[in-house]
């Protein structure tokens, strides 16, 4: 099995976010960096299917600056084999990013190629099906259970009340989700490793998106609740705030 | 991989490590607060030191991290290697104790005195986790003068039998190795102070756990007694010399209780500012009062402190020039501003912070016992008096 697993670089979940002088991105002074959670879940997968083949080789692509060098070690300290970063200042443009990683992956012969279902700093979900469709790849989106057989993958993919299960061929291109596995923490020796495993970085330009950010803002304050009381004697104030002040009812 | 604490960089300390030890720091944290928060307040209240938690340790790499890879160990420098004890501080002394027992007190000994056997044989053992050590010094009547000990160690024709009883032992009762040390000569001679690998399992070793601490509960702390423990040949420590090699051991764990001493404050501080800008009284956070506000600042501005003295003494110690002296600076300033700091956030969670589910009066109470062991607060006081002045005040 070779496996791909694509990877950005993310805020921290927890990270305060201020948004930058531009107006149109966040100010990264003081902002701890991440792998992306959702991309956890294909790295750890990656490493599962590898350890349970016994044999194969373990990927992972980043696109980004040179500080996703850093993110990309992560994944090599976690375990994956070799990293390669696509050097390039990024895009907003999801099309544009699938593009440049199709073609680095291209005829590279891998048998699955793994995204996290979402990068949770733009929550675009895209990148993952548009590499497969320019790859000319079967894919499978939010995949939270797999297996594979025969030259086959099983995923199952949790839907509004139920459970999808689907099927395709390899190679294939899955995007992974919450539930698949529980990541593993890399260890000491792996971190140590992770310094020593191949990391080439290969300059990339990204054609011109279509897609342009205006402007980013922050949520407003979420206003602070209210406690009407208590037990059923609470109930006729509460109908009343919900009706009179919320409209809701 | 990302962790609820987020720790304390008022000053960009963070640009003053590698990528390397942010990583390690980083993965630890995640650690503790997946496997060790969620449980410490529980194990405090039953006094139960969560064992469970031993092979996991052992697989990240926690046990003689800075100890080199050819023994199964990480092979980190000394300033990740702070930074792990930093982190399982943070979460809880009795942890940080665990590891600095197995990693500086017993991984170290058998490392720096021990013959290339002895390290083969053991070092991996006790980085895995199949064997859990302790370190057997301090004596019930012999605390802070360990040149005093009266355990004896008589060559025999065929090896060696110890006699003695030790106390205040961390993981003793658990522990299925002991590092002993005892006088080989005249009971009045601590140059004939060695330290001998002992198998717990050997007849003659016994040991029982210390009850009713109010301290260091979610830790295992015991007596041992040995009463004609024979003792092979080869259960010699070889190259150990006097009390000078048990010192050395001591000052091993009291580096890394230096960095610790920040992990217990940070929790402490992080744990205040967030129940100060939560907690409303009068109308407004406690944290929008001025007096809570001093507080929070004295606190900051010691653990800032604290970081870069302590970071420096790291880099001293991985460029080999770091002085038992420095040591005794960084362990005494670490943990009293770290008892300070829980007390004054345990006093800022008013009636939350007597309950376990808060995290200050934990800290508080465990650091009672880091400002007594590893060298009373009082003693590195007398040491540094007498690197200043070159006149010994402690006999």
């Amino acid at each position: 099995m070779k496996i791909a697993v694509c990877l950005k670089r993310v805020p921290d979940t927890t990270a305060k976010i201020v948004v930058g002088g531009d107006g149109k991105s966040i100010d990264e002074a003081g902002v701890k960096f991440v792998p992306n959670p959702f991309d956890e879940y294909a790295i750890e997968e990656a490493l599962a299917l590898k350890e349970k083949a016994g044999a194969g080789e373990t990927v992972v692509y980043s696109l980004g600056g040179d500080s996703s060098q850093e993110t990309i070690r992560t994944a090599l300290a976690m375990g994956i084999d070799r990293g390669v970063l696509l050097k390039t200042e990024g895009s907003a443009d999801g099309l544009v990013v699938a593009r440049a990683l199709a073609d680095a992956m291209e005829g590279e012969g891998f048998d699955l190629i793994l995204f996290g279902k979402l990068a949770v700093d733009d929550n675009n979900y895209q990148v993952g099906p548009m590499t497969a469709e320019f790859l000319g790849l079967p894919c499978v989106t939010t995949v939270a259970h797999l297996s594979i057989e025969d030259g086959a993958v099983t995923a199952e993919r949790e839907i509004e009340g139920g459970v999808e299960v689907s099927t395709c061929r390899l190679p294939a291109v899955l995007t992974c989700d919450k539930g698949l596995n529980e990541p593993r923490l890399p260890k000491l020796k792996g971190i140590m490793a992770a310094k020593k495993k191949p990391l080439d970085v290969k300059p990339v330009e990204l054609a011109a998106g279509s897609i342009e950010v205006l402007g980013l803002e922050l949520p407003p304050a979420r206003s602070e609740g209210k406690i009407v009381g208590e037990g059923p004697d609470a109930v006729p104030e509460l109908i009343n705030l919900l009706r009179n002040e919320a409209k809701v009812l | 991989m990302s962790s609820t604490f987020s720790g304390v960089d008022f000053y960009n300390f963070d640009s003053l490590l590698s990528e390397e030890e942010r990583a390690v720091r980083d993965m630890v944290r995640t650690w503790v607060d997946e496997n060790l928060m969620p449980i410490i307040g529980q194990c405090y209240i039953e006094g139960r030191f969560p064992k469970e938690l031993i092979p996991q340790m052992a697989e990240l790499g926690f046990y003689g991290a800075n100890l080199p890879e050819e023994y199964g160990c990480a092979g980190l420098n000394n300033v990740a290697y702070g930074l792990i004890m930093q982190e399982l501080e943070r979460g809880d002394s009795g942890i940080r104790s665990f590891a600095s027992v197995q990693g500086a007190l017993v991984m170290y000994p058998i490392h720096a005195f021990g013959s290339e056997e002895q390290r083969t044989t053991w070092l991996p053992r006790l980085a895995s986790g199949e064997d859990i050590g302790c370190f057997g010094l301090t004596e019930p009547d012999f605390g802070s003068n360990p040149a005093g000990l009266i355990t004896t160690a008589k060559e025999t024709d065929d090896g060696w039998v110890l006699n003695g009883t030790k106390m205040w032992i961390t993981n003793g009762s658990q522990a299925t190795v002991a590092i002993v040390w005892a006088k080989t000569g005249d009971i009045d001679d601590s140059s004939s102070i060695r330290g001998f690998i002992v198998p717990t399992g050997t007849p003659g070793f016994t040991s029982k756990d210390q009850k009713g601490k109010l301290s260091l509960r979610a830790s295992d702390t015991s007596e041992l007694h040995l009463e004609d423990v024979h003792l092979p040949q080869d259960a010699l420590l070889p190259d150990s010399d006097g009390i000078k090699s048990p010192l050395m051991c001591l000052t091993q764990a009291r580096y890394g209780i230096a960095w610790g001493g920040i992990g217990a404050a940070m929790a402490c501080y992080d744990e205040a500012v967030s129940y100060g800008l939560n907690r409303i009284m009068f109308d407004k956070p406690i944290a929008h009062t001025q007096i809570q506000q001093v507080r929070l600042a004295d606190m900051l501005t010691e653990i800032v402190k604290a970081q870069f003295l302590t970071l420096q003494l790291g880099r001293l110690k991985d460029i080999g020039t770091m002085t038992p002296e420095q040591v005794s600076l960084a362990k005494r300033n670490n943990v009293n501003m770290a008892c300070d700091i829980a007390r004054e956030a345990r006093r800022l969670l008013g009636a939350n912070g007597i309950l376990a589910e808060y995290h200050s009066m934990r800290h508080m109470a465990n650091l009672e016992s880091v400002y007594t062991y590893e060298g009373t607060h009082d003693m590195h006081s007398l040491i540094l008096g007498l690197a200043i002045t070159g006149k010994q005040a402690f006999r």
